[in-house]
């Protein structure tokens, strides 16, 4: 899958650095980041929330049978990860010789995701680590 | 609204089509509905055609005037309705609301999918889309992956184990060896199912539904008129829709799809009915956990406790109550778009006792169940025979 540099470039903010939001008028936090708040509404206000990386696994799977974009990495784990403030986010479980079970704490690591072939983009984005 | 039936419905056979193209299936099913509904081209009001990814897996978007034009509908209002894997219920229930608003009389709802066009990778990553696109289908998530989540969870939280997935492939396909649309009418085992190939574990290949070509054609008439073209009009008792999060991570529970509570409750309430007055389902058998939960959301089991009942065979033919009498997408496969419709027309069949070997003694009421994404979309209706 090609991915348009400036697709990758909005996100770059959540990716790189697990930026999301947080409405100040309820105190919900948002990961990714949304436009309105759940709750609130068009009274919505919402402000940047960086997360800290933080979480536990809630649940994981190992892939065998990706798609063309992730062939030449399976098998590899992904996981749902709850994290400390909250909103649970699904991603890579890098291989780090521990093993993955429910409930097992992790925090996030910055990892190559994929290359848009031999000459692209080089897409990078946060991966999680067990502990 | 006025009431609604079903005066017609066609279905092609499910599988490997490698002789027939989107034009080709629509066809098919297409005219074995306006045969069976006994109608004229020229009677029709509207169309409503339903695919999920016609456009990426066969670069044809636009495909409802197609249908309208293969049928030889000549000019009448056609519009695609695309809703992920729930794109053949929705389109059903937009159909539904135009002929039961009075706008309209007689509508033409087709659901289509010409899937094995590409390679089974491509496959994947168009069904992904039915997930969310950037935080999911671009970070490695499988379609499978996510089911696969819920499928761990649902372990974890009640302790619903491989076997007990098992079973419900080796029910669907017990259903799908009797029935000659469906892709496979092989009979398994549970053995089979947990020594085949793992695709996102704890779901391995038989746990999944097929990559599938295939198409299915209901006819809609108001309930006044249909007597005039059929002795056996079924009709909608309910037509219920609800939505929830693109993404997984943003649900409130991963073992359970919320969206199928809403709808569910919201189409017994219509249908002024109970669960114990439903004879069969039709459920979006996606993936083996899928059936297990949406027992569970439907109503019919509490948490945690349809695995069991299915595994000891409450829900096999004429158990307890038969589900997915077709062979499900599991066995009778899974052309996406076509999904939706397909599950109608076999509850057409059953209640008009149409259904041969997997016939389901004294049905009366159905059920349908259509699933979009790992449940972004649920469409639940209620079709009763009216005698």
């Amino acid at each position: 899958m090609e991915t348009a540099p400036a697709s990758s470039w909005r996100r770059q903010n959540a990716s790189y650095n697990l930026v999301g939001n947080k409405c100040e008028k309820c105190g919900a936090v948002y990961f990714p980041s949304r436009i309105i708040c759940k709750n609130c509404g068009r009274e919505s206000k919402l402000r940047e929330h960086k997360l800290s990386g933080d979480g536990e696994v809630y649940s994981y799977t190992k892939i065998t049978a990706p798609s063309d974009t992730f062939k030449d990495d399976a098998p590899y784990t992904i996981g749902m990860i709850k994290t400390a403030e909250g909103p649970f986010i699904e991603g890579h479980v890098v291989d780090n010789g521990k093993d993955v079970k429910i409930g097992a704490k992790v925090r996030t690591v910055l990892r190559r995701m994929y290359a848009d072939g031999e000459e692209g983009l080089i897409h990078y984005h946060y991966k999680f680590e067990l502990i | 609204m006025r009431d609604v039936a079903i005066i017609g419905v066609g279905l092609t056979k499910f599988g490997e089509r490698w002789e027939v193209g989107l034009r080709g299936l629509m066809a098919e099913a297409g005219l074995a509905a306006l045969q069976d509904a006994k109608i004229s081209s020229d009677e029709v009001d509207m169309v409503y055609g339903s695919t999920m990814a016609s456009g990426r897996f066969v670069g044809q978007e636009h495909v409802a005037a197609m249908l309208a034009d293969q049928l030889g509908f000549n000019n009448v209002p056609a519009t695609r309705i695309e809703n992920a894997c729930a794109s053949g219920g929705s389109a059903l229930r937009q159909g539904y609301i135009a002929c039961a608003s009075g706008a309209v009389d007689m509508v033409v709802v087709g659901g289509v999918e010409k899937m094995t066009d590409v390679t089974t990778s491509e496959a994947t990553t168009a069904l992904g889309g039915a997930g969310d696109q950037e935080w999911e289908l671009a970070q490695g998530i499988t379609f499978p992956g996510l089911y696969a989540l819920m499928a761990r969870r649902h372990m974890h939280e009640y302790g619903t184990t491989e076997e007990q997935m098992a079973a419900v492939a080796v029910k669907n396909h017990e259903n799908g060896h009797k029935n000659k649309y469906a892709q496979y009418r092989k009979l398994i085992t549970v053995d089979d199912v947990m020594k085949s190939k793992v695709i996102a574990d704890p779901l391995k290949v038989l746990d999944c539904s097929p990559i599938t070509d295939g198409a299915a054609v209901v006819v809609l008439a108001p309930l006044d008129k249909a007597k005039k073209y059929t002795d056996t009009p079924i009709k909608i008792v309910s037509s219920a829709q609800a939505s929830d999060s693109l993404g997984l991570a943003q649900r409130e529970s991963l073992t359970e799809i919320k969206a199928t509570r809403i709808a569910a409750d919201d189409a017994f309430r219509q249908a002024k009915l109970g669960r114990g007055d439903i004879d069969l389902i039709e459920v979006h058998d996606c993936f083996t956990i899928a059936e297990i939960m949406a027992m569970e959301d439907l109503g019919f089991y509490k948490k945690g406790q349809a695995a069991k009942a299915i595994a000891d065979g409450e829900t096999r033919l004429n158990a307890k109550l038969s589900v997915n009498t077709s062979g499900g997408l599991k066995a009778c496969g899974h052309p996406v778009g076509a999904t939706g419709v397909k599950q109608a027309v076999e509850v057409v069949w059953q209640l008009r006792g149409e259904a041969g070997d997997r016939q389901v003694k004294g049905a009366e009421v159905g059920m349908t169940h259509n699933v979009g994404g790992s449940g972004a979309t649920a469409v639940v209706h209620i079709l009763k025979r009216v005698n």
